[in-house]
């Protein structure tokens, strides 16, 4: 019997015709971005190779940094977002009527395409029509601002329907954790004369802290690769105000035919992904000693 | 009366998310019934006056957005069932058979889940140059199985440990082959679980936009995402037929939610919270 599920052919069969595709289509790709990265080349014809130029440039180009920062300030306005939609989940969890309808209607956000909220929220920011100024006008407030063109305003507003569209997925993912808390733990504590407050910061939160985890992860790995409503609500602009590496990148490659460059980008958003997640991996872990 | 006003208060702040979640949507349904005079002359807020049904016949017959909608059907559908019958297949080796080897690969396929797609985009757009396949769906098709294999594996895997083994013991017992096994007994086991993944799938692939624009420069071959992006375009200033076209594209999902939003809720939490 033990022969039949360990006959090598079958399962080379059963496994090697996804991990093929995954091997050419993802892993040896990203093993390629940094070998690109050394080469001049507009994306036809033959290419160049250059040496580190490219690594070099993107090291001193400000506009490479200016994107990093701005993902980088997604990722906290992302993390901190946590915190509001954990204390959601606080109060959906405590038997309130209608949780179960509130939490599907959170979520509708998330399962529309970018592409849609982008092109709905544009018309929400239309400085003279749009949803929201019109509603400024209603409450008699002069010379609203122009959101999406104006420099020092764009990223925070192009933040909020980024926030709109994952809002619901953190509130149900915390809520399908708090709902697995047992119910004794939580009467037990009730019956001590804990107050509410107490029993979601003493028992609560510790019980679902590696979830919590998860999604400070997840939040900030999503940010700093984040892309769609921002390259189709303002394509970075205006003048770079509101561009991040991804949207960078794209620009530089597929933009401005800046293959060699755009790759060398493509680097270093790996590379920045990967040592920030191993990077919150350590210190979330290490808070975790400590505590238990 | 002490115990009162704070749950009246809890309730208000639950109501004012779901509005500020639901209205933008409610929104984008009236202006999209609404003539450009309505929507620029009279409240931003109020219903149609007489409702513009025409705005969807208009932007369903002057333009490929039937195409469009095609294209993202038979796409989404023909991907769906290939990573879900090859992460299937991939899981069922891994949890099932027996070979050294077996750790090794799920974790390389757990770190797929990591990595940035833009990190692989201008290799991946030059080998399907290359390959002849720019322009082409059958690339879009292969890319989103492949990347969307991961998250499928590792939704699956779960319920496939959970499984029990005296089945299969039984099933080989009575000298069933291994394709027997995998195809007549294991897989019509796993349907709850391969519905959630469809589900999961069906939504990554019918909104997915970067693949699509970078791979795809035909209007025939374009996706709903790509396809109203460059619509909208053309008609710059007529918001009832960009509120039309953003609700057609929409529509289907919502619909999808309706009818399985227990399987939606299920699949995405089984997806981040394993992670």
């Amino acid at each position: 019997m033990n022969k039949v599920l360990s006959n090598k052919f079958m399962i080379a069969l059963y496994v090697l015709p996804a991990l093929i595709l995954v091997a050419i289509l993802i892993f040896i790709p990203l093993g390629l971005t940094g070998y690109y990265g050394l080469m001049e080349w507009s994306g036809i014809g033959a290419m160049k190779f250059i040496g580190l130029e490219n690594y070099k440039e993107v090291i001193k180009d400000p506009k490479f940094w200016n994107s990093v920062l701005h993902s980088f300030l997604l990722a906290l306005f992302s993390t901190l977002s946590l915190g509001v939609y954990l204390l959601i989940s606080l109060i959906l969890a405590s038997k309130i009527k209608g949780s179960s309808l509130l939490r599907k209607i959170y979520l509708i956000p998330m399962l529309l395409s970018s592409v849609a909220i982008a092109q709905l929220w544009m018309k929400v920011y239309h400085p003279t029509n749009g949803m929201l100024n019109r509603f400024l006008s209603i409450l008699d407030i002069d010379n609203p601002p122009a959101w999406l063109a104006d420099p020092s305003i764009v990223l925070y507003a192009i933040f909020i329907p980024i926030l709109w569209q994952y809002a619901g997925f953190y509130i149900l993912i915390y809520y399908a954790a708090l709902k697995n808390i047992p119910e004794e733990l939580i009467e037990a504590a009730n019956i001590d004369g804990a107050t509410p407050w107490q029993i979601a910061m003493k028992i609560k939160i510790p019980l679902i802290s590696g979830i919590i985890k998860v999604t400070v992860v997840l939040a900030i790995v999503g940010s700093l690769k984040y892309f769609d409503l921002i390259y189709v609500m303002t394509g970075g602009g205006p003048n770079g105000a509101s561009e991040v590496m991804a949207s960078y990148m794209y620009k530089e490659a597929f933009g401005s035919y800046h293959f060699g460059y755009g790759s060398a980008i493509g680097f270093f958003l790996l590379i920045i992904t990967l040592v920030t997640t191993f990077f919150i991996r350590k210190l979330t872990a290490s808070k975790d000693d400590v505590q238990y | 009366m002490m115990k009162k006003l704070p749950n009246i208060l809890l309730y208000t702040i639950l109501i004012a998310i779901a509005v500020f979640q639901i209205y933008p949507l409610v929104w984008l349904f009236m202006f999209s019934l609404k003539n450009n005079q309505e929507i620029f002359a009279k409240s931003p807020f109020s219903l149609p006056e007489d409702p513009q049904w025409e705005n969807y016949v208009k932007v369903w017959t002057n333009g490929n957005i039937g195409t469009y909608f095609f294209n993202s059907v038979w796409i989404t559908a023909l991907s769906i069932l290939l990573t879900v019958l090859l992460a299937s297949m991939v899981t069922f080796a891994i949890t099932r058979m027996k070979w050294k080897l077996s750790k090794l690969v799920l974790g390389l396929f757990m770190v797929g889940l990591m990595i940035p797609v833009h990190s692989s985009l201008i290799p991946l757009f030059s080998m399907f140059l290359k390959a002849d396949l720019i322009d082409n769906p059958l690339s879009i098709v292969i890319t989103y199985t492949a990347y969307n294999l991961p998250i499928t594996i590792m939704i699956l895997l779960g319920f496939y440990y959970s499984l029990p083994r005296e089945l299969e013991e039984a099933a080989l017992l009575d000298g069933c082959s291994v394709n027997r096994l995998f195809f007549k007994i294991i897989l019509p086991m796993t349907t709850p679980v391969m519905s959630t993944t469809v589900i999961i799938n069906m939504i990554f692939n019918w909104n997915e936009f970067v693949f699509v624009n970078t791979f795809i420069s035909s209007d025939k071959y374009k996706t709903l995402t790509v396809g109203i992006q460059n619509f909208i375009g053309q008609y710059m200033t007529d918001w009832g037929a960009i509120g039309a076209t953003l609700m057609i594209s929409i529509i289907p999902i919502l619909i999808a939610f309706i009818f399985f939003s227990d399987r939606i809720i299920e699949g995405i939490t089984a997806g981040a919270v394993k992670g």
